[in-house]
């Protein structure tokens, strides 16, 4: 593919506990061109988070980072703080999951919204304002005018996710990170916000990352699909082949744990059994082993590396994957 | 995983809290409280001067064998003036909250109970008493009543009712929700056997730990009244008229008030450590201090 | 809004009231006879009486106080029966002048408090933190007339810099004024300030661990505009009440320094009323103060919804 835009190398985010060292990434590798989508797939506990906090450097403090994360040829662990600075808003952006957490309730939604093309884009208040109305037309808020008055308790809660993708494209990034966005959402408005955000990706050739735990956000609105589980990817694939020629065992049980509008009514949900493993104990072998159905000895003791064996562009970390 | 990040600060929080909860500070506190209360009680079959002798001839003398911290402006023994002193602040001192903490708890508890119009009331006198300048009242009722540790002391509790009231109410209100105290009421217990039984044991620690920051304050406070020479009358000392007098000796002997004062200094700040301790043990917050 | 605000003045009115009797019965109440006090060595038997149906002693308590608020609430504290002066004119003359010493005390108390307790939250958990946060409990317990020994000791008796007592008009020399002010202002300030800081640090740490600063951290914005716009406003509720309630505790309870420091303000005032047993400055006095104090409870509760618009509103 073209020089990739993001290229996160090797990473790994280690956090002391008082119950031992919590391993919440454990050696990662993606990589992302302009312009692309990229969905990252995986239960609770399963390091998307921390990997996208980690991309975007808002760890807390005593958390450990290993590896690489190259944006733009920059090595984001190692820049400058106030160089780092620049770049949120103009090149690199993110969408938290609750809107009523993430948008500052003292402050006006103007207020939140100007301060970023101020900062960044030097405006003056006039023309910011101005600008500012134009944002949340487009990320369709009716009377735009007012809105820029109002504090976010006053919004509901999908006008509130749109105030802040509004916030997130200001200033024309070249990467959105969007972090669970409608999983605080009604049903109802989740679809409206997730066309949205396809929207501007494709107007605005923007990259995106769309972090979810359900497969079916991703599956038509992103281009490639890695899945996460125990903080590794263990499969990663274009789109289509991901749902059509799956590999992982763990990600076919992810696809079947979706509530299917043409199951027979009552028809029980076959979810995955057990639960993720405590990522303070390091496994030996596969991660997913003890919940697989086709796991054997050779899964429990030795782990399984991330290859592409078949050499379609489409990698997995399994020793019986799925045919 | 926004949830694991806020789950590892909670997690490593109370491990320091325990760490500091009672360390060496707690111990010296708790050894100061005891020497002073021990000397204060045992003042009079200690070997030292009589603390109202005057010896106009040993004015502002230097410490000797004879008086072990020398001597105030009028000669009379400072080291037997600071331990009799000691008295005073500790008998107002444990006096007046222990008022307070009976009234205040019972009203709070009470309040917090039954709720209703009583408690309304209750809280609405609360807010009354607030509203008063403290010293002005304390000033006006010894005034018209006269300068004894009784009515000193009485004054001062009355004044700490409504702190003790809040915390009474607040932890009944918390705690008259819980399932116990549904369990013993639908056993068809009596209130009274309630608040005693069930709640008052609950209510005890936190108002205990008040209790004892309720005397750091009393101290302060009496040793205020006494340096505005409106506490007990001389001669017997108390540490705030020693400093008062101490005053005018400021430029030649500075020490005449600041020994009083770092004693007064040393007892409240014991309290308030020990007091400052219990309270965050029966209050877990983390990240407080 | 309007719902908010009359909910409060409501609850304002029989507090109000309440201060009022208790003022009256406190200085009713106490024993000694007013008349013959007052007379000293004329009170003849007769002389006595007289006064004492002058002055109205004899009616009923309800019915005294009943005039007594009555004259009140048309302004009229009443006159001193020692010294003639009207007492709402002796109170307002002196006001001034604890309010000079208040707001210098609280701002010089803020000036330090604020930037300690950004300090303190911005580098929680640090020896910095450790120090000052210590630092600010042991003063608890250094009370504010031993403060205002050591700063006389320190400025007025061992360095000569600032006058240990006295008090001149701001109109006829404004520094000598101001002078006279920096020790008692710095006396009470050093008693606010670690209430202060703890305050505003500990709500500090809370607030800069919510996801509307990491947000914040991600729009790229400067480090001082993240603490000084997004985490100090919704942090500051819990100061703002302190410093509202410290004040109104300060109108009449700056006592003790204004007697060290022979202030002519509103605490001397009280406290001289009481050594002279003027029960009606007395009375008249504890009623403005204590009024005061309710009222500026009532502001502050006002501010709270100023700063938090979710108090205002309602929650959407």
């Amino acid at each position: 593919m073209a020089a990739p835009l993001l290229s996160i190398e090797g990473v790994s985010v280690t956090l002391p506990t008082p119950r031992g060292l919590l391993r919440a990434v454990d050696g990662v590798d993606l990589a992302l061109a302009p312009g692309r989508t990229l969905g990252i797939v995986g239960e609770s506990g399963c390091g998307k988070t921390m990997l996208s906090r980690a991309v975007l450097q808002l760890l807390p403090k005593r958390a450990t980072l290993k590896g690489r994360v190259m944006f733009n040829g920059r090595d984001l662990f190692t820049l400058p703080p106030e160089e780092l600075r620049k770049l949120r808003g103009p090149e690199l952006a993110v969408v938290f999951q609750d809107p009523m957490t993430s948008l500052n309730p003292v402050l006006t939604i103007g207020t939140q919204l100007i301060e970023t093309l101020q900062a960044h884009l030097g405006m003056d208040t006039v023309s910011a304002t101005r600008r500012a109305t134009e944002l949340l037309a487009e990320v369709g808020i009716p009377a735009p005018g007012q809105r820029l008055r109002q504090y976010p308790h006053q919004l509901s809660g999908g006008m509130r996710q749109r105030v802040a993708i509004a916030i997130a494209l200001s200033c024309e990034p070249k990467l959105l990170i969007a972090d669970e966005p409608t999983t605080a959402l009604d049903v109802t408005v989740q679809a409206q916000i997730l066309d949205l955000l396809a929207r501007e990706q494709r107007q605005r050739h923007m990259a995106l990352i769309l972090i979810t735990h359900d497969l079916g956000v991703v599956a038509g609105r992103t281009d490639d699909v890695a899945v996460m589980y125990a903080g590794r990817v263990v499969e990663r694939a274009p789109t289509p082949r991901l749902f059509r020629h799956m590999r992982m065992p763990y990600t076919e049980a992810l696809l079947a744990a979706i509530p299917k509008l043409d199951a027979a009514p009552h028809a029980p949900l076959p979810a995955i059994a057990g639960r993720p493993p405590d990522p303070t104990r390091p496994m030996p072998g596969c991660s997913f082993a003890p919940r697989c159905r086709y796991s054997d000895a050779l899964c429990e003791n030795t782990k399984p590396t991330l290859d592409d064996p078949e050499g379609a562009g489409a990698l997995y970390a399994c020793w019986h994957p799925l045919q | 995983m926004a949830v694991l990040e806020l789950e590892d600060d909670k997690v490593a929080a109370p491990a320091l809290a325990h760490r500091r909860r009672f360390g060496g500070l707690f111990f010296a506190a708790m050894a100061w409280i005891g020497l002073i209360v021990l000397a204060a009680i045992f003042a009079d079959v200690l070997p030292i001067p009589s603390p109202t002798e005057i010896d106009m001839l040993g004015k502002r003398a230097l410490p000797s064998a004879e008086h072990w911290l020398g001597n105030d402006q009028l000669g009379r023994d400072m080291f037997s003036r600071l331990i009799y002193g000691a008295r005073v602040s500790l008998i107002v001192g444990l006096l007046a909250p222990v008022i307070s903490v009976t009234i205040g708890g019972m009203l709070g508890m009470l309040a917090g109970y039954f709720r209703g119009r009583f408690e309304l009331f209750v809280t609405g006198g609360v807010d009354v008493l607030l509203a008063f300048p403290p010293l002005v009242f304390v000033l006006a009722v010894t005034a018209y009543l006269g300068q004894t540790i009784a009515n000193i002391a009485l004054v001062i509790g009355i004044l700490g009712i409504p702190a003790f009231t809040r915390v009474a109410r607040a932890v009944t209100l918390s705690l008259s929700e819980r399932e116990f105290v549904t369990a013993a009421r639908a056993l068809g217990a009596t209130h009274t056997r309630i608040l005693l039984r069930e709640l008052l044991p609950n209510v005890a620690l936190p108002l205990g730990a008040f209790f004892l920051l309720g005397v750091a304050i009393t101290i302060v406070v009496e040793g205020a009244l006494a340096f505005l020479g409106l506490g007990v009358p001389p001669p017997t000392p108390s540490w705030g008229s020693m400093i008062g007098e101490g005053r005018d000796s400021l430029d030649i002997a500075p020490w005449l008030s600041f020994l009083p004062a770092t004693f007064m200094f040393l007892s409240v700040l014991s309290f308030n450590i020990v007091g400052d301790t219990l309270r965050a043990l029966t209050d877990p917050r983390p990240g407080q201090v | 809004m309007v719902r908010f605000v009359g909910k409060r003045l409501f609850y304002l009115v029989p507090v109000l009231l309440a201060v009022t009797l208790l003022t009256f019965l406190i200085s009713s109440l106490l024993p000694g006879d007013l008349a013959y006090t007052i007379l000293g060595d004329q009170a003849t038997p007769e002389n006595v009486a007289a006064l004492r149906a002058q002055m109205g002693l004899d009616l009923p308590i309800w019915q005294r106080y009943g005039l007594w608020l009555w004259q009140v609430v048309q302004g009229d504290l009443g006159r001193s029966f020692r010294t003639g002066e009207v007492v709402l004119a002796a109170v307002t003359e002196r006001l001034p002048i604890s309010l000079e010493l208040m707001v210098m005390a609280e701002v010089i108390g803020l000036l330090i408090g604020i930037p300690l307790a950004i300090l303190c939250a911005v580098k929680s958990g640090s020896a910095v933190d450790r120090f000052l946060t210590g630092l600010a409990f042991g003063k608890l317990s250094l009370p504010s007339f031993m403060v205002a020994i050591l700063l006389i000791f320190l400025f007025a008796v061992q360095l000569n810099w600032l006058p240990a007592t006295g008090w001149v008009p701001f109109a006829e020399d404004p520094i000598g004024n101001l002078r006279c002010f920096v020790l008692p202002a710095a006396t009470l300030a050093f008693a606010e300030w670690p209430v202060l800081m703890r305050v505003l640090r500990s709500d500090m740490i809370a607030t800069l661990q919510e996801d509307y600063i990491a947000m914040a951290k991600a729009k790229g914005l400067r480090p001082w505009r993240i603490l000084l716009v997004h985490a100090l406003k919704p942090s500051s509720l819990t100061l703002v009440t302190v410093t509202g309630i410290n004040i109104g505790r300060l109108i009449g309870g700056a006592v003790i320094t204004e007697s060290i420091f022979a202030l002519p303000g509103v605490g001397r005032l009280l406290v001289g009323s009481i050594q002279a047993r003027d029960f009606v400055i007395l009375q008249g006095a504890v009623l403005f103060v204590a009024t005061g104090f309710v009222v500026v409870n009532f502001i502050v509760d006002m501010l709270y919804a100023v700063l938090d618009p979710r108090i205002r509103y309602g929650r959407a």
